[in-house]
């Protein structure tokens, strides 16, 4: 008997939250949810730009390559590693933690940039 | 004679230094068909018309082969948009040479972006060169998505590690290096630690007089550190090799000829079979140059290698596509 209790509160409890997740989501909900932040770097010449950007906590940052030779991003401490980008191709990646993260282009190393997440 | 050679330039190396001025002079007439020829370790220059004598001469040796370079096989952008039908006059020009080349070897960057399709062709368009044989390393190009494994698998099976390997062809030793694997941010192309050990190990058993080909993508030289044309631990690899009487050094991966000489080394950077790249520091990046349509092959090119016993260095001619 108290099984069975248990279990009607657990469901009961599931379908409250699916029900919250569900209105958060919906687009005609009322609830403010702040604009997601986004920032661009540029590829271009075979260097990041701005070399170091600074964004906040939840910014997601993109990566699009302007060259005429693929590049990579990848984080030197292995938080993000993109496929590899022919022209016009994009990476992006958000950042949900505070910190600096130094990141280059493993086929051309000489390209180095940093983002740094406040 | 002299008129099928005449985009010819050679650089026979035959002693130790290089008449700096005299080579850039040289330099600078690369692909506009003129004629150098280092004598004695200094640099002479024949007029055209002598070229076809002097090749005879110079070029009579016991082996001969020659090293192609940067296909890229799969770039379409406007800096050549037909690389297939480049790599073919690379090797209509490999059929032409009045000796026959024994093999070639491809210095790497075979692909533009790794893919099979991209291997399959440039596989395709050597089969009619008259050198049946290819000795590839891989340039970073060819090992983009998944640390090199299909290239080993396509052409690494006799290979070590990422693909370093060596052989013996008529008393010259060749050894193929990779040094386009696991670069670190802000860095050089690198050897990496197993395989100078494994160089060390692969040449103390031959002969001081043994004649030397290393040949690797990145130059093993440093050409131009702030574009990333160099390794960082060549000078450890060319340490093993000080005792040799020759080593000629070829690399590919700037896209242009280069050459210098330190010592008992030659070292050769050849021009690519898709397209040019700009001189250390004189452009923004060393993207692909754009060049009017009719004067791209003239800064396309082969490079042909000759060994003659008994002497010291190896004759490498240049040969433009044009």
């Amino acid at each position: 008997m108290i099984r069975k209790t248990v279990w009607i509160v657990g469901l009961f409890t599931a379908v409250m939250v699916a029900t919250l997740l569900l209105s958060a989501g919906s687009p005609g909900s009322s609830a403010k949810a702040p604009e997601p932040a986004t920032a661009e770097v540029k590829v271009d010449n075979f260097s990041f730009g701005p070399a170091t950007l600074t964004v906040t906590v939840g910014t997601t940052v993109s990566w699009t390559n302007r060259d005429d030779i693929p590049h990579t991003i990848v984080s030197t401490e292995k938080v993000f590693k993109s496929k590899v980008l022919d022209t016009d191709e994009k990476f992006s990646f958000t950042f949900t933690k505070a910190g600096s993260y130094p990141y280059f282009c493993s086929i051309h190393p000489k390209m180095t940039g940093s983002v740094v997440v406040q | 004679m002299a008129k099928k050679n005449k985009d010819e330039i050679l650089h026979d190396h035959n002693n130790d230094g290089i008449d700096r001025r005299g080579f850039l002079k040289c330099m600078a007439w690369a692909g506009t068909g003129a004629l150098c020829v280092m004598e004695g370790g200094i640099l002479k220059s024949y007029s055209l018309s002598r070229l076809g004598e002097i090749s005879a001469r110079e070029m009579a040796g016991e082996l001969s082969f020659v090293q192609i370079s940067d296909s890229h096989m799969g770039f379409n952008k406007p800096a050549n948009p037909d690389v297939a039908g480049t790599l073919k006059s690379a090797v209509e020009k490999i059929n032409g040479l009045s000796k026959p080349p024994e093999f070639m070897l491809h210095t790497g960057d075979i692909s533009h972006l790794s893919k099979p399709e991209e291997f399959d062709t440039v596989d395709q368009i050597l089969k009619s060169a008259s050198a049946k044989d290819v000795f590839f390393v891989p340039g970073e190009h060819d090992v983009l998505n998944d640390d090199g494994k299909s290239y080993l698998e396509r052409y690494g099976k006799n290979a070590k590690g990422a693909g370093w390997y060596s052989f013996d062809k008529k008393g010259v030793h060749f050894i193929g290096l990779v040094n386009v694997m696991n670069l670190k941010a802000g860095g050089l192309g690198t050897l990496g630690h197993e395989q100078l050990e494994w160089i060390e190990d692969d040449v103390k058993h031959l002969k001081h007089s043994t004649p030397i080909v290393v040949f690797a993508h990145i130059p093993l030289w440093s050409v131009y550190p702030e574009w990333g044309w160099g390794t960082e631990d060549s000078a450890q690899a060319l340490a093993y090799l000080k005792k040799f009487g020759s080593v000629t050094v070829l690399n590919g991966h700037i896209h242009q000829i280069m050459q210098k000489v330190e010592g008992n080394v030659t070292f050769h950077t050849a021009a690519s079979t898709a397209f040019p790249q700009p001189q250390p520091g004189k452009a923004d990046s060393p993207g692909p140059m754009k060049v009017p349509a009719e004067q791209l092959k003239s800064v396309l090119g082969i490079t042909d290698v000759n060994y003659v016993q008994g002497r010291n260095a190896l004759a490498v001619v240049d040969s433009t596509l044009a």
